[in-house]
């Protein structure tokens, strides 16, 4: 099919897209019965890696995926970095059942976590020291995914005769009312007195269900974080499967068919309420699946756990994954999951932050001259800015990168550092959200000469606000900027196939 | 009856005999939050009828708006030593407030959810939680998790009215269930007998058709956007006003409410949000006051009723069901 199509990959009579290659031409059928070949067909690396991948069969692709993870214990010994792992493959759990409720169905689930928490509690309540019951984890396991899935499908029932949209907010407050309930269920004086049993200590309260036991199955024994990993590493694999098999099915194609149209869907006589029920209680099976491990691995269930922060970085898991995408997840996770890690201290956190953003400017600006230019533009733009805000006003030059290694001592000469700095970051941030939002008005080579000071501005409120809660606010705001911006570039995801309107 | 009474407070501990004292505060209470919830869910409740999109950063606007007052509030020379009297400091921070989450509401709908208008219906959703996010966590960053203080009690001078039989009404509680009033009057005079009006009505009933007719959608969007968000931003101000307290986490909560008045008085529909959201401000105050573990889990009994509308009356008390129309 490549021969035909030529350098572009488009056929010839279809006239350029300005500004990309991937943009959806609505009507154009020449443009639709391409869209495999001009996959095919990208030029350059990622067309070569593209070609490769999907050359290679599934199970294929889950020991390129997974193969990385079940070598990973035997290269790494630090503890921290293995329980690193561990984390990462749980979120990776944990967003395959998104995945299944977003990607595969089109539903936005926003009380996703809650399930991840119910597992987690569900498990602590039948087997912990708190709780006084010690089920085999062979039952409590499955008990809590079953119980799990079930309150799933009664909160998916009171919106199916509605819209999708209603979806996002009733779960979104029923998380709310889930961290409500776990926070204060402790029996005390504030908490519910129910009939005939009076007050009653469940989930702890807020200092959480601790003691939860550490899984005992079938008189195994399973209390390392080494072997932790591999239970859920083989889970995951299992779960990966599982969905591979489900996506290729009848049902598979059924919920791709919801995703895309639910009305057409309908028509089609697809049974679409009952679909979405078990979209739903599938995600809400896997997320309490993956709780009860959770639980297991803490030894505890704390209310602070299953959070908007925890929604919003599965969110961004599935979503740069690629929604629908089950091996995307993986990396998704990865990616994800390694940022704020790398971001623990503010030395990493400043070469991620450097080195994305150079990563970022040389795929974003063709061809390659451009980059070039704005990278020398900023360097010397900010030693004039440096050297004449130095003569001027002294105290704007007389802060310090605190621990900055030689990178910091470097930086210290070009970005200006004013003491008592609060004010100052404050209109700096609004100013470079005004600033960013301008570049995407702007375009040609005024965009180019734009982002030089756009970058200096960048680096100032890094250094001196954003730098300050790396692991905090500042991680929750670059993901919320990155879902928003990614959902404006490349609604698919970045792994994601991009899909085809036709109207 | 005594016998079910008394059963009745055997399991739920209702009080045996009423405190109707208590009762008209609750009651006034449940309006005066009723009436800010009944602000946030017109912003929900209009985009929807327009664009059928979930802004779920309406409720961080909300909370921009209480601290844009709060920051006019101070640099108006603080509650205690203010520049200009006390009633003409309210104001202004309610203009500036209103203003200024105008056109916030503005460059989010431009930026975040324009480009996405013909996107699949999930990426727009999608965006509006990373705006949402991003604002939150924004004010978390420049202004921190405290609790920050309007201190009215010194601007304009708190009195508590006795109207007979010990029930009290205070003179703030008084200004803001009026001044809702009167915004929802104004907004519902724009929306009926302007022409901005009669071109969101029709935005509202047909985009397309609309469009054809020589109407910039984009225009009546951008300007939706503006009314709703300066409602909110109005919305929030009171709260600083009325509760003293705000903080940077205050939006979520409210817009989660203002969201649930906006369905429960049915979505699409601004007499449906003014009703919806005194019920949501009456059901909080009530379950407060009267039901076990209220202090507590007043929030849990609004989700309640969320999910009671939802099974009962799915288009909302004033709604007309939803058909789709292909």
């Amino acid at each position: 099919m490549s021969e035909q199509l030529g350098d572009t990959g488009i056929p010839a009579g279809v006239p350029a897209v300005p500004g990309g290659v991937d943009h959806p031409r609505v009507g154009v059928d020449e443009w639709v019965a391409s869209h495999e070949g001009r996959r095919e067909a990208q030029k350059g690396v990622t067309g070569a890696l593209y070609r490769a991948w999907d050359r290679i069969p599934a199970w294929g692709h889950l020991v390129i995926l997974l193969g990385p993870f079940a070598i990973f214990p035997f290269v790494a010994n630090e503890g921290n970095l293995f329980r690193y792992g561990l984390i990462t493959i749980l979120y990776a759990l944990l967003a395959m059942g998104l995945n299944v409720v977003v990607g595969f169905a089109g539903l936005l689930d926003l009380g996703y976590v809650a399930f991840f928490g119910f597992g987690a509690y569900l498990y602590g309540i039948m087997a912990s020291g708190h709780s006084g019951h010690h089920l085999q984890a062979e039952i409590a396991i499955p008990i809590a995914t079953v119980v799990t899935a079930l309150v799933g499908l009664l909160l998916g029932l009171t919106s199916w005769r509605l819209l999708g949209d209603y979806l996002a907010i009733v779960t979104l407050f029923f998380l709310q009312a889930f961290v409500i309930f776990v926070n204060n269920a402790n029996g005390g004086p504030s908490d519910f007195s129910y009939p005939f049993v009076g007050k009653v200590d469940i989930t702890g309260g807020a200092n959480g269900l601790d003691q939860i036991d550490p899984f005992n199955l079938f008189g195994y024994h399973i209390s390392t974080t080494k072997q932790y990993y591999f239970f859920t590493l083989i889970s995951l694999a299992a779960v990966m499967i599982l969905l591979y098999f489900v996506n290729e099915s009848r049902t598979g194609r059924a919920w791709r068919a919801l995703r895309e149209d639910p009305l057409a869907a309908e028509v089609m006589s697809v049974p679409v309420n009952r679909l979405k029920l078990l979209a739903f209680m599938f995600g809400a099976a896997i997320a309490g699946y993956t709780g009860t491990i959770y639980g297991a691995v803490q030894s505890g269930a704390f209310p602070g756990d299953y959070d908007v922060g925890l929604l919003i970085t599965i969110y961004a898991i599935v979503i740069l994954g690629g929604l629908g995408s089950i091996g995307g997840v993986v990396i998704g996770a990865l990616v994800v999951n390694g940022a704020p890690e790398l971001l623990r201290s503010s030395e990493n956190a400043r070469f991620l932050f450097y080195g994305v953003l150079l990563l970022a400017l040389f795929v974003a600006l063709r061809p390659w001259y451009r980059p070039v230019i704005v990278l020398l533009g900023t360097i010397a733009f900010g030693f004039v800015v440096h050297a004449i805000v130095g003569a001027a006003w002294s105290r704007g030059t007389a802060g310090h990168i605190d621990g900055g290694g030689k990178v910091g001592r470097a930086l210290e000469h070009w970005v200006l550092l004013p003491t008592h700095v609060n004010r100052i970051a404050g209109w700096a941030y609004f100013a470079l959200i005004c600033a960013a939002l301008v570049l995407t008005l702007i375009h040609g080579w005024w965009r180019t000469l734009a982002l030089i000071p756009t970058l200096y501005l960048v680096a100032f409120v890094w250094e001196n606000e954003l730098v300050q809660q790396v692991s905090g606010a500042t991680r929750l705001i670059l993901l919320g900027a990155l879902l928003v911006v990614i959902m404006n570039v490349r609604p698919a995801g970045i792994f994601g196939t991009s899909r085809v309107e036709i109207v | 009856m005594a016998l079910i009474l008394s059963s009745v407070h055997l399991v739920t501990g209702l009080p045996l005999a009423i405190d109707w004292s208590l009762f008209f505060a609750e009651l006034v209470n449940g309006l005066t939050l009723g009436s800010i919830y009944a602000l946030i869910a017109l912003g929900y409740t209009m985009v929807y009828g327009i664009l059928k999109l979930l802004n779920f950063a309406h409720g961080d606007v909300y909370m921009v708006g209480a601290f844009i007052g709060f920051f006019v509030l101070q640099w108006l020379g603080g509650p205690l030593t203010p520049a200009v009297t006390g009633w003409l400091a309210v104001s202004i921070m309610f203009a500036v407030a209103m203003v200024g989450c105008g056109f916030l509401g503005v460059g989010i709908e431009r930026f975040a959810y324009r480009p996405l208008r013909n996107a699949p219906r999930i990426a727009p959703l999608i965006s509006a939680l990373g705006v949402s996010i991003f604002l939150q966590n924004s004010a978390l960053l420049l202004w921190g998790p405290e609790f920050r203080d309007y201190d009215t009690f010194d601007l304009i001078g708190i009195k508590t009215y006795n109207i007979g039989a010990n029930f009290f009404i205070s003179n703030v509680q008084i200004l803001t269930i009026a001044a809702s009033i009167g915004l929802m009057l104004l907004l519902a005079l724009l929306v009926s007998r302007t022409r901005a009006g009669k071109a969101m009505r029709a935005t509202s009933f047909d985009r397309e058709a609309a469009e054809m007719m020589g109407i910039s959608v984009d225009r009546v969007v951008s300007f939706t956007f503006f009314v709703g968000s300066a409602l909110a931003a109005a919305g929030g101000v009171m709260f600083g006003i009325v509760f003293g307290q705000i903080f940077s986490l205050m939006g979520f909560f409210a817009g989660l409410k203002g969201f649930t008045a906006a369905v429960v008085g049915g979505i699409g529909s601004i007499p449906g949000a003014m009703l919806g959201g005194l019920l949501i401000g009456l059901t909080e105050s009530f379950a407060t006051g009267y039901l076990p573990g209220g202090a507590t889990y007043a929030n849990l009994y609004v989700f309640a009723l969320l999910i009671a509308m939802f099974l009962i009356r799915p288009s909302g008390l004033l709604g007309s069901p939803a058909i789709q129309k292909v």
